[in-house]
């Protein structure tokens, strides 16, 4: 039961990496993308009707993290807390921008806004990363399963190198996603930028991996850990970069969303049965069993799952077949 | 102390900013749906348009409650851990359930809702309207359920200084969510219809397309009743419910110091913490007993004497919430609640709204009303309930997240109360601006 809930967060955790991942991406890449106002309406409009409930697929992990594995959601959210607050606000900047900034026609209006959904999105896109590097290395956890570091611990270089690589994964898939959903000189940008941002996010991705392969046991651990799913993202990676270069962006954008699933699955495979590591003494670490809510609770949340994660799937795939297509300046009314 | 004081301040201004924009979506969302239900069923023209007008207000009001939403979602566990540790185990399944269950399908079809008038067939567009309304309403009832264990804990077994799961059924049952949600619900309905009647009475008082708003107007005002009558109704029930479930909140919404038989209402009252006694008081002779039990006669404890059961049950401690907080915020909402029956009362009765620009005028800024009727609820049902977080399980002090610095939490309170400000008073522009310029028939704003 445990076991199936860890997979179940992970799970909550690939949807909302690889959905989440390509809105983040169309953020950080709408200033540079969009020159003129219509562009970045056109930009905006790719994740329109989807972002808000890729964003729940983040907000659906926090909770089921909190229901099944309460004292990681405790140990983790007051330990991060001046990081977590600074995604809140980075997340509230994004939010309201999607909102806000079409409902003016003033130019600097939209400006200021378009610049607060970038900084919305690479802030959170940072932030997951660092989050991401802090659990494959672990945290000062004491026996009480309380961090006390703070935020500067937090900040070390490889949770650093781990945010800017994310940044950067994320804005190739986000490339990759307008050139299929667009038309005109967005697409035409979007695909001159794509394989330059592919050789800079694959770069990162390399040293970030031989980094953890040295200093985490992530890909090394006995038993089960992240080494093949690893390999795996590496390939697939490599073949976004490959069908970029052959003009298939249809497969490349496949590709970036295995790449996504696969290192979210290299991280977890990597941190099981551990949730949260103890650099101070293995035995204080948060596993799926000292971690975990009651027998009863699981119970309770695994019937709850198998009944409605199926019926939320169907809905959510019919989403994406209605708004399907591609956006050009003449689908911008309401 | 100034731990707790500083995260108690964060925790009350983002619950408080975040009611300010549910309730709105509560409501709304089912009016949307009501008004393209009618449009689909008669095929009149003018019921969509008022749906596609209402429609960028729930955007940019939804907008906002999901923003404030994940703020609170967060919270428990950056402020308050040591709480999620003792109640993870009750606590996260209602808030999973929530996402599961309600936040998919609200985020999911509101989009769908909003972008898809030219690219679904009436009725399928209309399913997602209920779909939305649905979801958005199912959410209040799962987060309520997480309230009501706080406010009347049901169906859990202490084990190792926590509070354990132990009956499902009884927790999604607790008889506290029967009257929490339905007041929350009914709130929601006449906060919308007093928005709605606010927008029309700016369009009638200046003659802009009368015939639609005309329709808006009366639907409004019909809905605005309901909610206001409802509200009212179910609120008193929920009063008799919390005379046994937590008598020490109750006896502080009314200031009763001492036990009466019968005990008397005070309309106005100074009550003071330290005496123990209220300065000037204004009373109406045993309506607390009849209120509380149907029965001009009946007893009724004051703070003194359940204050020293509280000690006698928990030990020794202070119990008594903070009186005058309770009192004022109780007769603010039952005082806005009787306002806005009346008013309510007078739109639906005006058949030719635009002959009674007196009454248009009040209703312009009749929204307050409801906004600060809820909020005083809020205020009461979560400061009445001092000094427990989870009603007498777990105090206010020992939830904190012992490892959060006062530091981090001023740094954080001030970040998140200017953004909220600035926020706040750009959604409210943006939607007045929604409500009262351009034509209903043409929205003046684009998608995105």
């Amino acid at each position: 039961m445990n076991t199936l809930w860890f997979i179940l967060v992970t799970i909550l955790f690939i949807g909302f990496f690889t959905l989440e991942g390509f809105d983040y991406g169309v953020g950080i890449l709408l200033p540079f993308l969009g020159k003129k106002d219509v562009e970045r309406r056109i930009i905006i409009n790719t994740i329109g009707p989807f972002w808000d409930s890729n964003q729940v697929w983040m907000i659906t992990a926090g909770g089921a993290i909190f229901a099944s594995f309460p004292q990681v959601y405790a140990t983790l959210f007051s330990g991060a807390y001046l990081a977590l607050i600074l995604m809140l606000v980075g997340l509230i900047l994004r939010g309201v921008s999607f909102e806000f900034r079409s409902r003016s026609d003033s130019s600097r209006w939209r400006n200021t806004w378009d610049w607060l959904l970038f900084l919305g999105s690479l802030i959170p896109a940072v932030l997951w990363g660092a989050v991401v590097g802090n659990l494959m290395r672990g945290l000062a956890i004491d026996d009480k399963m309380t961090y006390w570091g703070g935020l500067l611990p937090l900040l070390n270089p490889f949770a650093l190198l781990a945010g800017v690589t994310f940044v950067a994964l994320f804005a190739m898939y986000g490339a990759n996603l307008l050139i299929l959903r667009t038309t005109g000189q967005v697409e035409k940008r979007a695909k001159a930028l794509a394989p330059r941002l592919w050789l800079v996010a694959t770069v990162l991705t390399v040293i970030l991996v031989i980094w953890t392969f040295l200093a985490t046991d992530i890909l090394t651990k006995p038993g089960i850990n992240g080494l093949i799913p690893a390999i795996l993202a590496a390939i697939s990676l490599l073949l976004v970069g490959l069908f970029q270069r052959q003009g298939r962006y249809g497969w490349a954008l496949v590709c970036s969303a295995l790449t996504f699933v696969l290192a979210t699955v290299m991280v977890f495979a990597g941190l099981y049965p551990r949730i949260l590591i103890s650099t101070l003494n293995p035995d204080y670490s948060l596993t799926i069993y000292n971690a975990a809510s009651s027998p009863y609770t699981l119970r309770v949340m695994t019937i709850v799952a198998v009944i409605f994660v199926p019926v939320v799937l169907a809905y959510l795939f019919w989403t994406y077949k209605t708004f399907s297509k591609r956006i050009g300046e003449k689908d911008l009314g309401y | 102390m100034e731990t707790v004081a500083l995260a108690r301040w964060q925790f009350a201004i983002t619950t408080i900013y975040h009611w300010f924009f549910v309730p709105l979506t509560l409501g709304l969302s089912l009016l949307i749906a009501i008004l393209e239900t009618r449009y689909v069923r008669s095929g009149d023209e003018r019921f969509k348009r008022l749906a596609r007008f209402l429609g960028p207000i729930l955007m940019i009001n939804f907008a906002m409650g999901v923003v404030t939403g994940i703020v609170q979602e967060f919270h428990f566990g950056l402020n308050w851990s040591e709480y999620s540790r003792f109640m993870g185990d009750i606590f996260g399944a209602p808030l999973a359930i929530e996402a599961l269950l309600a936040f998919y399908l609200e985020s999911t079809f509101l989009g769908v809702w909003f972008f898809g008038w030219d690219k679904l067939s009436k009725k399928a567009h209309l399913v997602t309207a209920w779909l939305f309304a649905l979801g958005s309403n199912i959410s209040a009832y799962w987060i309520l359920t997480a309230n009501s264990f706080m406010q009347h804990p049901r169906g859990f077994q202490m084990e190792g200084g926590r509070a354990l799961m132990a009956d499902f059924f009884a927790l999604i049952t607790n008889p506290n969510i029967f009257y929490q949600f339905t007041h929350v619900l009914t709130a929601g309905i006449a906060l919308a219809g007093f928005v709605v009647l606010a927008f029309s009475a700016w369009r009638l008082l200046r003659g802009q397309e009368a015939d639609l708003f005309r329709v808006a107007f009366r639907w409004a005002a019909v809905y605005a009743l309901i909610g206001s009558l409802l509200v009212g109704v179910i609120g008193h029930f929920q009063g008799q419910f919390l005379m046994k479930a937590q008598p020490l909140k109750m006896a502080a919404a009314e200031a009763l110091w001492e036990t009466g038989q019968p005990a008397a209402f005070p309309i106005i009252a100074f009550p003071n913490q330290q005496t123990r006694s209220n300065g000037l008081e204004i009373r109406i002779p045993a309506l607390v007993s009849f209120l509380a039990y149907n029965d001009f006669t009946a007893r009724v404890e004051g703070i003194n004497d359940l204050e020293k059961q509280a000690i006698a049950h928990y030990g020794p401690g202070n119990y008594i919430p903070p009186v005058a907080l309770n009192f004022w915020s109780f007769r603010l909402m039952f005082g806005a609640g009787l306002l806005m029956v009346l008013l309510a009362i007078l739109a639906v009765a005006s058949r030719q709204p635009e002959r009674r620009p007196g009454l248009l005028k009040v209703l312009l800024w009749a929204p307050i009303l409801p906004y600060l009727s809820s909020t005083a609820g809020w205020i009461m049902a979560e400061t009445g309930r001092w000094p427990w977080i989870v009603f007498g399980l777990l105090k206010i002090e020992d939830a904190i997240s012992p490892n959060v610095p006062a530091g981090s939490i001023a740094f954080s309170l001030a970040i998140l109360t200017v953004l909220y400000l600035v926020l706040a008073i750009i959604a409210l522009k943006l939607a007045l601006r929604q409500g009262t310029q351009g034509s209903a028939a043409e929205p003046a704003v684009e998608a995105y």
